[in-house]
């Protein structure tokens, strides 16, 4: 387990070092420099802006000094708004995001393990019907166009609850529906299927022989096992949210890392969307790490699938 | 038969030829069917997938001919007629430029096709390459390819293709380039595990034995069979790349204004969305939303046909 753990922790680390990487060249590979659009007539301003920036120094110095920001976690200041450093951002947008990641993260997991489980306990009856027909639709309805959907019924026709904003848990619900419907829908149909498939067991029957509660036997011997695979996908899972929040955040009008993020991009704002694909990308191979040790904490099984190299 | 000395000895009229009657008994009646047209007698079965697949001939076609029969062109703007409401001569309303919502329904779909195909069909090649490599080669080969892709895959998908967008500008090209960038791992993932679990099988090790060469194996004994999962992973590629092009087309990284693209025209749509102008948003998101349903229920429906576990 330790050397598993190891492997998967330098795995983490090579994967980071690569999206650094990639960024900064992909970055870098651009023509012109970020203060074309504000040509100053004054070399000296120029050349100190650069300076400031670091640019005037050798693409491989930059490399080094960029490497040295990842690691001291400081990715300096923002080229458009100079008075705001990369690091303020993300410390202003990141929780707002963050929060709504897991909000999302977590109604998509308790109510898709839920509607799956019960799916398959009715298996080809109506509850399970209305579960796959829900699944399909929530993975076919793109996050944006239920967004906007959303907001035409549910706050501007029926004025139940507020448009926009991240203000209260009543300014919540519609984004965090938005996001999680889609996820909801793809645990719903993992946890139906695995569950369908783990009810035929043996050691079902056998829990059922000794008169264990019907209760019993789900929660304990059955969803136990079951679960296994919407654990596995639980980290890109997460990622699939966190960059669905970029639009979602977008269409709300919440304050967190994605209207940054999109702004940056539409400004060309070089630090902000290196630092801020660096710091996503980390935090999510990060999470997908956390996922796997997990994964090889709850199954056994998993030391010795991982030393026969098997993927 | 067994005699003393452990000689087995056959009896002669286990020699003679059968009679006709007996040969008659022993016919296969029924027309003998293959992996395929057992899988799409199957599918056939399955109204839903049909659903699907009618949907999406019918789309096909609609996205070649309807910009080609509409009286009005993708981009022609018609300012006096603005954000108007479906009517006999734009059956799909018209957008704020006054261009017609029908026409660019249509255009959209071509793109969105596009994409999806293009992305499904690139993945297919490379993952295809890679995998059926890395698995056929076995040993250290398949160690390091994994690694590579095993690193490749904890990257943020969707960040990647973004960043790229952002480094190559928003095109076509540069949206295809940038989901398949990433988006073989998958493929080459499931070739890999195929590849690996049918080159054990008696029937490559006779190909072996009789001397045929490694492409011939790879071609005729291990690609063939691999086939059901690599067509179902594609057909659920197509969905997920028309969901990222409309993806990157809303962050505004996507098609360019004047063309369009679903994903555009709902984007362009949202700021409306409050003035009633219900048909802007409505098109588009409807058949991206189809369209991904359709292609889903097929996917679906092709993985209960194509995979022998699940044959009753």
């Amino acid at each position: 387990m330790a050397k598993y753990i190891v492997k998967r922790f330098l795995m983490m680390i090579a994967t980071i070092f690569i999206i650094s990487t990639l960024t900064f060249f992909l970055m870098h590979s651009l023509p012109g420099s970020p203060f074309d659009e504000e040509r100053t007539s004054n070399p000296t301003i120029q050349a100190n802006l650069e300076k400031f920036y670091k640019l005037d120094q050798p693409i491989g110095v930059q490399y080094v000094y960029y490497l040295k920001s990842i690691v001291t976690f400081d990715f300096g200041p923002s080229i458009k708004k100079p008075n705001d450093t990369v690091n303020n951002l993300l410390a202003r947008g990141f929780p707002i995001s963050f929060e709504l990641g897991i909000i999302t993260m977590l109604v998509a997991v308790v109510s898709g393990i839920i509607l799956g489980t019960f799916a398959a306990l009715r298996h080809n009856g109506i509850i399970d019907y209305f579960a796959m027909a829900f699944a399909v639709v929530g993975i076919s309805v793109p996050n944006f166009v239920l967004a906007t959907l959303l907001i035409q019924q549910v706050a501007v026709n029926w004025e139940l609850l507020p448009t926009a904003t991240w203000s209260s848990p009543l300014h919540m619900i519609l984004p965090t529906l938005a996001l999680a419907t889609g996820p909801t829908a793809i645990i719903a149909r993992l946890t139906r299927a695995s569950m369908l498939e783990v009810l035929t067991q043996d050691y079902i029957k056998m829990a059922r022989a000794k008169g264990l509660s019907p209760v019993r036997i789900v929660v304990r011997h059955a969803l136990r096992n079951a679960l296994m695979p919407v654990v596995t996908i639980m980290g890109t899972m997460l990622a699939g949210i966190l960059t669905g929040t970029f639009v979602i955040e977008q269409i709300f009008a919440i304050p967190g890392m994605g209207k940054y993020f999109v702004e940056s991009i539409n400004n060309r704002d070089y630090p902000v969307i290196m630092g801020s694909t660096v710091f996503y990308s980390a935090f999510l191979v990060f999470m997908l790490f956390l996922v796997d040790m997990v994964y090889g904490f709850l199954d056994p099984r998993i030391k010795l699938h991982k030393k026969e190299g098997e993927v | 038969m067994v005699s003393k000395d452990h000689r087995i000895t056959i009896p002669d009229e286990w020699f003679k030829p059968k009679k006709k009657a007996e040969k008659v008994a022993e016919a296969v009646v029924r027309p003998s069917l293959s992996y395929w047209k057992d899988a799409w007698r199957r599918i056939r079965k399955n109204k839903l997938a049909m659903g699907g697949l009618v949907f999406l001939i019918l789309l096909t076609l609609c996205a070649i001919f309807g910009p080609i029969l509409s009286p009005h062109s993708v981009t022609g703007l018609d300012l006096p007629n603005q954000n108007k409401a479906p009517s006999s001569t734009h059956w799909f309303g018209t957008d704020e430029m006054g261009r017609d919502v029908f026409t660019r329904t249509w255009y959209g779909a071509r793109i969105s096709l596009f994409v999806g195909v293009m992305a499904a069909l690139i993945d297919f090649f490379i993952g295809i390459i890679y995998g059926g490599i890395s698995g056929y080669k076995g040993g250290r080969t398949d160690t390091v390819m994994m690694r590579i892709i095993e690193i490749l895959y904890g990257l943020p998908h969707l960040l990647v293709v973004i960043l790229l967008m952002v480094v190559m500008g928003p095109s076509l090209t540069t949206i295809i380039i940038a989901l398949t960038i990433t988006g073989w791992v998958g493929m080459a993932r499931i070739v890999r595990g195929q590849v690996l679990q049918i080159k054990n099988y008696e029937f490559v090790t006779a190909s072996k034995s009789f001397g045929a060469k490694t492409s011939r194996i790879i071609r005729t004994n291990l690609l063939p069979n691999t086939m059901g999962p690599i067509i179902v992973q594609m057909t659920l590629t197509v969905p997920s790349a028309i969901f990222a092009e409309a993806f990157l087309s809303f962050l505004g990284l996507g098609i360019q204004a004047p063309f369009a693209s679903w994903g555009v025209m709902a984007s362009d749509a949202l700021p409306v969305i409050t003035s009633g102008y219900w048909w802007r948003l409505f098109f588009p998101a409807f058949f991206i939303s189809m369209t991904m349903f359709a292609f889903n229920v097929l996917g679906d429906g092709m993985q209960d046909a194509l995979d022998p576990k699940l044959r009753g």
